[in-house]
């Protein structure tokens, strides 16, 4: 018992330093990346893989998006190379949306490492990338062909040779190639150092392979993992949600099959493709599925091959939630983080008082592009200049069973948005307005979070664009258990004038954008609320007084 | 004044459970411990100063100089006990410290909680008028719609106000201006305005900055004023200097006008007594290592001077994780602190994992080997079992620790869910404990670009000497110097302290738009800015003086601090200044890239006096070697086994004496461990330098 007990001390300290080990991957990538996805919104990945591209350890990140897309893909990676084929100070390169994760501006990496001449894992990371080339950013192509440059999986770099070759040709495809380059070298050279922090702690413990370790992490991930599903009433459990779409309404359909071995999670019955690149992939599926499980059922459970291998996902071929090539799939994000209100609105069938109500969920990413009035002149002391800007903005989560919905915070993703004032030094905008709405959480005994209100011009002598990707504006937020939806989402100019919520459109000159972002559903009745409580959100101004005495209190219990 | 030709000083560090006096003359060294009295947190000051002038032997009224470090200000945040506070801002931006990030800084918790805003929003006063990016106006400041705020705010009696524009740190004048209105129409209400307090670009770290400022500052001048009067009514006459977050003296004055700089200033004052212990020593790459009862802190500090940052975040809220907290954008000394001191608690997770902390048993009812009812296993439950500690000697004799109650506690909540005996539970939370330090420390080390090798470590605070060699088994740290007197190290470093005032400015500047001429006025203006507040404590002589700016390539989000030269810029430096960030940029991430433009987010210039000269320390080496009969056993993580190790008392040895571990070398305030693949030299100033013996591998 003594010498097991220390072995499995230190299993538990090598396993620590393992996930220690890919954070600082993780976070070397972060400070050096030039896409605003990657920096302010975490929009990353990295990962340690056994020698038969098993993960064994991954960063917790911004992103749920790349949760078991990473997992996957460093298997298709070790097939396309061929094993004979992989080299010490090797690179590996794609963004091939169905072996990566899910569209062509993520770029994902695959290092091996060796130890003593012999291969003892991978590296992986995965970055959004500032521009792929193609339309750009936006919903707007018909095929994936449009939507920018396509690298299968291939070597960016052998025996430590970069391929210039490939550079040159990305050089002449993409747009902000000394950025996007630089991206690209970054990806190569977390790997590196994941894999030279993995040889100072296999130095430290004394370590010729990781084998050992593997098994132990994997045996307690899939046993703890195991443990939870155990104590679940099994069965099986169903949702809907149907949310905006593109240019017609989505209708997602999910049935959860539980057991004590496995959540599958299968999305029969959903609606068919779009013809523009609102459409995801299976693994990005998969990705947000699984957060939405794990979140619920194994929050603490660190993430690799063993503790996501009770979780399954499938979809009939051509739904909406698993496009193949070459359908579009630009912004699958959109769709993506409304899986998590999906299934979690299933698994409240098993689990009633554990889930929140329904969020705006969907990002409401502004990506905005800025170009000079020709003939115009700019205001004094200040350039006319182009730019693109890319601001991430968030609306009302879900009322949870004991506490109201976060405001103007973001999830299922966890991202963070930017700082006004530094938008403005950077692009010729100006944010005239960016503050809570008023009134726009859900009613109920717990309150959804508020959306917010957003307000742009552009500056002297400039007109703006945007490629509007908004959702949640003709579809709701619902709420749980009598609790009421949160407030649609809607997009206009300050005359009050409609804009499209999806689709590149330019602002007028002299006008305003204004976007009102969605509310957060509400829980349980909105009579049964603690009356301080509605005293005190309308004192602050969270809702209004014809909200409180016709809601709130009308039909009070007392 | 003074005592004997020597320059009295006292420093007083008013901590959560103590409160520290220290009594400098010359050579001649004095220290004592009071309970910190939360009502009148001054009182233990006077008493303090009363019992330690005694002690020395010199009157009251000799005290030349007090410094003074304090956790009132951060108690005041984290419990949010402040002053009623209006927060006036821009129209449409009402809600900037409610929105925060609109992150989570926690991604599976799906029962997150944010931390609320200090100021709420019935509290906060939209008012129309906008100032661009370029410091352009675009709407005039409505000066009716303040006077209506104004009205409102003598109504609902507020007692403090924070005014916090959009993009103030380029033209102040609307918060000048509504300054200037409020305190027309109100007699003797506290304001503070974001331009002065943090004129830093980012609303929400400034705006959320300026309110906590304003937040703390009734409080702080009360007690600051009350600490004065006292001070006088038992005959001191010294004037009183504030040590602050970046580790330099303010004046009273200064102090109670943005207390907000007050924060975080007890670890400073470490940071700053390990700084002098490197200086001593000619150590230019250290790091140093506090550990006490609920959390260790680690700074490194490089040539002298402890690493510093221009933002912080205080009153975390979950687990001591990043985000979780308030942005205070002020400098500091950056420390990394991790819930692992000497109370924190050893438990198992769903996994089947031994983990420690953040939880912390503290001093009530402390470790369950205290006897006072504590009924979960620390790591002072852990450090008994395993030899390091000594049941019938600890604190002196004071308390008498009870093994019993420590098996107990490890086998109830570790052993028995492991299915593992209580001596191995301990081996696991120690084990745990250490790697979770080890772990911080080199995060941090990686975050500033550095290797940890060749860097020697200054172990302080209770716990620390425990285990710090263990730590430096596992970040390949040769030597360790362990200094006496660590329990009341902040205090000390008071001591030690400049004048010094660091001034930051948000400005944003394109290298390709290089213009000399601005460049030089704002680095003037900051100058005068910093030395106007070093000068409080330093009327005359000469002021070292820092220049830094905040850089990246355009299009990142992240900032490098690049030290740009002191003397005024010319046509053409552009060119010098991009070589300097570049290389800077190369050390932290391996390459620089070609082709890119260079912004400048923020500058800063640090004024300060000019560091005492030290003496220096020879170090001395083996002169005997000393054995003992008396032994105990202690576990030796390295070699995995319990070994038989030396019990030495610190008073006993000499300079040049030198035991071998494993040894354990005892005093009234700690307990040194010297594992068995380090020795420790005393050294003559009583420090002990703990060397790692020649020829022993680091391998587990």
């Amino acid at each position: 018992m003594q010498t097991k007990g220390i072995s499995s001390v230190h299993m538990q300290v090598m396993w620590n330093r393992l996930i220690s080990v890919v954070e600082e991957q993780a976070l070397t990538l972060l400070r050096t990346a030039f896409s605003t996805s990657v920096r302010e919104a975490g929009d990353l990945s990295a990962g340690v893989f056994d020698e038969n591209g098993l993960m064994m350890a991954q960063a917790v990140t911004g992103t749920p998006g790349h949760v078991n897309a990473m997992a996957e893909a460093v298997g298709h990676f070790i097939e396309d190379i061929g094993r004979d084929n992989i080299l010490e100070g090797d690179s590996y390169i794609t963004n091939d949306p169905w072996k990566g994760t899910g569209h062509l501006h993520d770029f994902t990496f695959v290092n091996p490492s060796f130890r003593n001449g012999r291969l003892v894992g991978y590296f992986a990371s995965t970055a959004h990338v500032v521009d792929v080339g193609g339309r750009g950013f936006g919903p707007d192509a018909n095929e994936i062909y449009e939507e920018g440059i396509y690298i299968p999986i291939m070597k960016f770099a052998e025996r430590g040779e970069v391929d210039m070759r490939l550079i040159h040709i990305l050089r002449y495809n993409v747009r902000e190639a000394d950025q996007v380059i630089g991206d690209l070298y970054s990806l190569s050279s977390c790997n590196d150092i994941g894999h030279r922090r993995l040889m100072d702690m296999m130095d430290e413990f004394g370590l010729d392979d990781l084998n050992e370790l593997r098994d132990f992490i994997f045996s307690n991930s899939l046993r703890a993992t195991l443990d939870k599903l155990k104590k679940l009433p099994g069965g099986t459990y169903d949702n809907e949600l149907t949310v905006d779409g593109y240019d017609k309404s989505v209708t997602m359909k999910v049935r959860l099959d539980v057991s004590e071995q496995q959540v599958l999670a299968d999305f029969e019955g959903t609606s068919g493709l779009s013809a523009k690149g609102i459409n995801v992939p299976l693994v990005y599926t998969t990705a947000y599925a699984c957060y939405a499980l794990k979140c619920t059922l194994a929050p603490t459970i660190p993430n690799n091959h063993a503790s996501l291998e009770p979780f399954k996902v499938s979809a009939p071929v051509n739904c909406i939630l698993n496009a193949v090539h070459p359908a579009p799939v630009a912004i699958r994000h959109v769709l993506g983080q409304f899986l998590p209100d999906l299934v979690l609105g299933a698994l409240h069938k098993m689990l009633p008082d554990t889930v929140p109500a329904e969020g705006s969920s969907a990002l409401w990413n502004l990506q905005l592009g800025a170009r000079p009035i020709e003939g115009a002149e700019a205001a004094q002391g200040e350039q006319l200049r182009q730019s693109q800007i890319l601001m991430f903005n968030s609306g009302g989560t879900g009322a949870r069973p004991s506490l109201d919905g976060l405001s103007a915070t973001a999830f299922p993703s966890g991202v963070h948005t930017m700082s006004s004032e530094v938008i403005e030094q950077v692009g010729p905008i100006t944010v005239w307005r960016k503050e809570l709405r008023e009134g726009s959480g859900g009613a109920g005994r717990q309150r959804g979070g508020l959306g917010q209100i957003i307000e742009i011009s552009a500056n002297p002598g400039h007109r703006i664009y945007i490629n509007a990707m908004f959702d949640r504006c003709d579809n709701p937020a619902s709420g749980r258990d009598g609790g009421r939806h949160g407030a649609p989402g809607n997009v206009s100019l300050n005359d009050g004038s409609a804009m499209q919520s999806k689709g590149k459109q330019w602002i007028p000159d002299g006008k305003h954008l204004v976007l009102k972002l969605p509310g957060g559903g509400g829980y349980g009745e909105p009579a049964e609320r603690d009356r301080a409580l509605v005293e005190q959100d309308l004192i602050r101004g969270y809702i209004s007084e014809d909200d409180a005495k016709e809601i709130y209190l009308r039909e009070s219990p007392e | 004044m003074s005592y004997q030709g020597h320059q009295v000083r006292v420093g007083a560090d008013i901590g959560g459970t103590f409160t520290d006096v220290v009594l400098e003359a010359g050579p001649r060294q004095f220290s004592i411990k009071l309970l910190t009295n939360y009502s009148e947190p001054e009182q233990a000051i006077i008493d303090g100063l009363v019992k330690i002038t005694d002690k020395a032997g010199i009157n009251i009224e000799d005290v030349d100089q007090l410094i003074h470090g304090t956790t009132l200000a951060t108690n005041a945040l984290i419990e949010q006990r402040g002053a009623k506070t209006a927060f006036i801002t821009t129209e449409g931006f009402r809600d900037v410290i409610e929105m925060r990030t609109e992150g989570r800084f926690e991604q599976y918790d799906l029962n997150l909680s944010l931390p609320p805003p200090l100021v709420s929003r019935e509290h906060r006063y939209p008012v129309a008028g906008r100032i661009a990016a370029t410091g352009r106006e675009l709407i005039a400041l409505d000066e009716v719609a303040l006077e209506d705020i104004a009205a409102k705010i003598l109504e609902t009696g507020y007692t403090s106000i924070a005014i916090g524009f959009i993009h103030s740190y380029v033209n102040d004048a609307h918060e000048k201006r509504a300054r200037e209105i409020i305190s027309r129409l109100i007699a003797d209400v506290s304001i503070s305005i974001s331009c002065e307090v943090s004129p830093q670009m980012r609303e929400f770290e400034r705006f959320n900055t300026v309110c906590a400022n304003a937040f703390v500052k009734p409080l702080m001048a009360s007690y600051l004023g009350r600490l004065v009067d006292r001070l006088n009514s038992v005959g001191a006459k010294c004037p009183v200097f504030m040590i602050h977050s970046g580790g330099g003296l303010i004046s009273i004055e200064s102090a109670i006008e943005f207390p907000v700089r007050l924060l975080e200033s007890g670890p400073a004052g470490g940071a700053i007594y390990a700084a002098d212990f490197a200086a001593r020593y000619g150590l230019d790459r250290v790091l140093s290592y506090d550990m006490g009862g609920t959390t260790a802190k680690i700074c490194l500090i490089e040539n002298r001077t402890p690493k510093t940052a221009r933002t912080f975040e205080v009153a975390r809220t979950y687990r001591f994780k990043k985000g979780s907290g308030m942005p205070i954008s002020i400098p500091v000394i950056e420390m990394v602190e991790i819930g692992a001191g000497g109370g924190s608690i050893g438990w198992v997770d769903e996994l089947q994992q031994i983990r420690v902390g953040p939880e912390s048993a503290g001093s009530e009812p402390g470790p369950a080997c205290y006897d006072q009812g504590g009924e979960h296993p620390t790591v002072t439950d852990a450090d008994l079992l395993l030899g390091r500690l000594d049941k019938d000697n600890f604190a002196g004799g004071d308390i008498k620790l009870s093994l019993e109650k420590s098996v107990a506690a490890l086998e109830s909540e570790i052993g028995n869910k492991l299915e593992v005996n209580a001596e191995m539970a301990a081996i696991g939370i120690c084990e745990v404990v250490d790697e979770n330090m080890a772990n911080a420390a080199r995060v941090h080390a990686v975050e500033s670009g550095k290797e940890l090798a060749d860097f020697t470590m200054i172990a302080f605070g209770g716990a620390a000497p425990l285990h710090a060699s263990h730590l430096c088994e596992k970040l390949n740290i040769e030597s360790i110097l362990i200094p006496p007197g660590a329990g009341v190290g902040s205090a000390i470093g008071f001591l030690r302290a400049p004048f010094g005032f660091e001034a930051v400015r948000g400005a944003f500047l394109k290298l390709s738009a290089f213009d000399p001429d601005w460049t030089n006025a704002l680095i003037r203006e900051l100058s005068s800015e910093a030395e106007k507040f070093a000068r409080a404590g330093t009327p005359e002589g000469e002021l070292n003086r820092e220049v830094k700016a905040y850089m990246r390539y355009e299009g990142q989000g992240w900032e490098i601090v690049v030290n740009l030269p002191n003397r005024d810029f010319v046509d053409g430096d552009d060119e010098q200044i991009r070589c300097l960030f570049e290389d800077e940029y190369r050390r932290l991430f391996g390459r620089s890239l070609p082709g890119l433009d260079i912004e400048v987010m923020n500058w800063s210039v640090q004024a300060s006096s000019p560091l005492a000269v030290v003496e220096p320390v020879t170090r001395v080496s083996k002169t005997t070697t000393l054995e003992t009969d008396t032994r105990r056993d202690i576990f030796d993580a390295r070699e995995q086994k319990f070994v038989a190790a030396g019990v030495f008392e610190r008073e006993s040895m000499e300079a040049g004496s030198e035991v071998n571990g494993p040894a354990i070398i005892v005093e009234d305030e700690t307990t040194t461990i010297v594992t068995s693949g380090f020795r420790a030299t005393m050294q003559t100033d009583r420090c002990l330098l703990v060397q790692r013996k020649t020829g022993v591998s680091n391998a587990n």
